[in-house]
């Protein structure tokens, strides 16, 4: 039984412009146990995917299911078996963090949860602040409480959508340490993120959405193996000459070029040196998730990778 | 706790904690009505020949107050989860529409009782009340504050903005309340304004409320039963589909 499926999932908004298609028959399962980063530009439908599967929207057509049970027909036991760490970070005014936790439990009918959620707030660095009311919480600790609610009932699949966007790096390693725990313990978790050295990190598989479809599905060591192997990375003063910039990925004074081979970074050093320009501080390294993503997102249209 | 139970604990406790501003406050606006009115009218207005204004105007403010409180709880409790995105927290559970609909009608209920206790304790100090019949007292208020709880709950999943919501109090909710006989028997107006009263469920809540304490009322209580118990079950079909459908909460 698959931890998660979505079947030919769709999704039109009625918009003042007329329909507007956030999500075009997207189709692929997650496996239990499995670390599962789903990754996109803002608008490419994630957080749209995640909200039907939470059941917080509703597919214009396909259907969805949680270990079997329809997110719709069978609401009740798909969420009892889902934990979802919103991305809005948002809070009830009228409560402390204990008291918050303890009404999470009770709408899943969990009864006398304190083992739990004490170990929830001490893997989360919560402990001293149980008896703090929301409004007092910085960001970073509202976050690890959205984290701790999603967690009360146990779930076996865990949806974080872009849980460390705006994050420090202490809660940023506090979290991923415990979410791997999590995943060991055999949790699935499903990671929406822009971090992409994080999901490259974590994630054992990786979906790449577009524009509402899936335009990447593979082993995050496949996908790496796919993009060009390589990247020349130098700093220039002055402006590309245009059929090199075309082929370059340029962020101000940095330059980057995909490369497949050493015959491809001399021919490009070389096409450097003919334009009369200055590259300082070469450098060659191994191309990563960053450089998949680009290359996948430039794509007109991309191939759709072993699904 | 089972699910229901710990939403109608957590709704409860919402407006628990900020009593003085829930509970406090509408029963000082209470007395302040029943203060003023009760002395300037008092000599002039005879409505049943056995029953001073004042007495009259007592059981009228306390069920003002059981309704108007009933419908200010589902109704900002919802636009304000909505805005400030926390309602996100029970949309993600299995509770079924039932739940949402027993938890925030019923402590919709506990507010309007528990401020239409107050505001009752409290003149109480000022007048020598009457109960003829306390179980019609009880019913009256337990479905007027059911009602006004599920009216809360309809425009708190209408409702987007602030504003949408105080029209919907300002315009709708406080005109039936105040044109229903809190401050007077309807006998005293016209005839036309009569019949449109008759048409207003909330006239009937209040009489036969009213009935309660003093044994008589405009119309039977028995009618004044079956009018308020049907627009409970037609406010009830409406909002518990509002839920199943999940109307302005889940798209």
């Amino acid at each position: 039984m698959h931890a998660i499926s979505f079947q030919s999932v769709s999704k039109t908004y009625n918009t003042a412009k007329g329909p507007f298609k956030a999500l075009d028959g997207v189709s692929f399962d997650i496996e239990q146990g499995e670390f599962f980063g789903l990754l996109g530009p803002n608008g490419a439908g994630k957080t749209t995917l995640i909200s039907i599967l939470a059941g917080l929207s509703r597919p214009t057509q396909g259907r969805v299911t949680v270990h079997g049970s329809d997110v719709q027909a069978d609401y009740a036991q798909a969420r009892r078996q889902l934990g979802v760490v919103p991305q809005e970070l948002v809070f009830d005014p009228f409560f402390n963090v204990r008291e918050a936790l303890r009404i999470q439990s009770g709408y899943f009918g969990v009864k006398n949860n304190d083992d739990w959620i004490d170990e929830l707030l001490s893997s989360l660095g919560l402990s001293d602040k149980a008896n703090a009311n929301m409004r007092q919480l910085s960001g970073g600790m509202k976050r690890r409480v959205l984290v701790a609610q999603a967690l009360v009932h146990k779930p076996p699949v865990i949806v974080l959508d872009e849980p460390t966007a705006g994050v420090d790096v202490e809660l940023r390693q506090t979290l991923w340490q415990f979410i791997a725990r999590l995943n060991k313990q055999g949790h699935t978790v499903l990671l929406t993120t822009h971090y992409l050295e994080e999901a490259e990190a974590l994630c054992g598989r990786i979906a790449m959405l577009k524009a509402g479809r899936i335009v990447a599905l593979d082993r995050t060591s496949e996908l790496l193996k796919a993009a060009s192997s390589n990247v020349l990375r130098f700093k220039i003063d002055s402006e590309l000459p245009p059929h090199l910039a075309s082929r370059a990925r340029v962020t101000g004074r940095i330059v980057q070029f995909p490369a497949h081979n050493a015959r491809e970074i001399e021919q490009y050093l070389a096409a450097i040196r003919e334009a009369g320009l200055q590259a300082e501080d070469v450098e060659i390294r191994k191309a990563d998730l960053e450089d998949v993503f680009l290359d996948v997102m430039a794509a007109e249209h991309p191939l759709q990778m072993a699904v | 706790m089972t699910g229901w139970q710990t939403l109608f604990y957590k709704e409860v406790l919402r407006f628990w904690k900020v009593s003085f501003q829930t509970v406090a406050a509408p029963v000082l606006t209470a007395v302040l009505y029943l203060m003023i009115f009760g002395h300037v009218l008092e000599d002039h207005v005879k409505i049943y020949d056995t029953v001073s204004y004042t007495a009259f105007l007592v059981p009228g403010l306390v069920m003002m107050s059981v309704l108007q409180n009933a419908f200010a709880n589902s109704s900002s409790s919802l636009i304000q989860s909505k805005i400030m995105g926390s309602l996100v927290f029970v949309l993600l559970t299995p509770l079924s529409h039932w739940s949402w609909f027993v938890a925030y009608v019923g402590s919709s209920v506990a507010r309007g009782l528990a401020v239409g206790g107050g505001v009752f304790i409290v003149t109480a100090l000022f007048t020598h009340p009457s109960f003829v019949a306390p179980l019609w007292i009880l019913v009256f208020a337990v479905l007027g504050a059911a009602i006004l709880g599920t009216l809360g709950l309809i425009a708190g999943l209408w409702a987007e903005k602030f504003d949408q919501m105080a029209a919907f109090q300002n315009f709708i909710i406080m005109p039936m309340t105040f044109l229903s006989g809190v401050f007077y028997s309807i006998k005293s107006l016209p005839p036309f304004w009569q019949g449109v009263s008759h048409l207003n469920p909330f006239f009937y809540m209040i009489d036969g409320f009213r009935y309660g304490f003093f044994g008589v009322s405009d119309v039977s209580p028995w009618l004044s039963l079956a009018v308020v118990g049907t627009a409970l079950l037609v406010v009830s079909a409406i909002g518990s589909h509002l839920l199943r459908i999940g109307y302005n909460i889940r798209n």
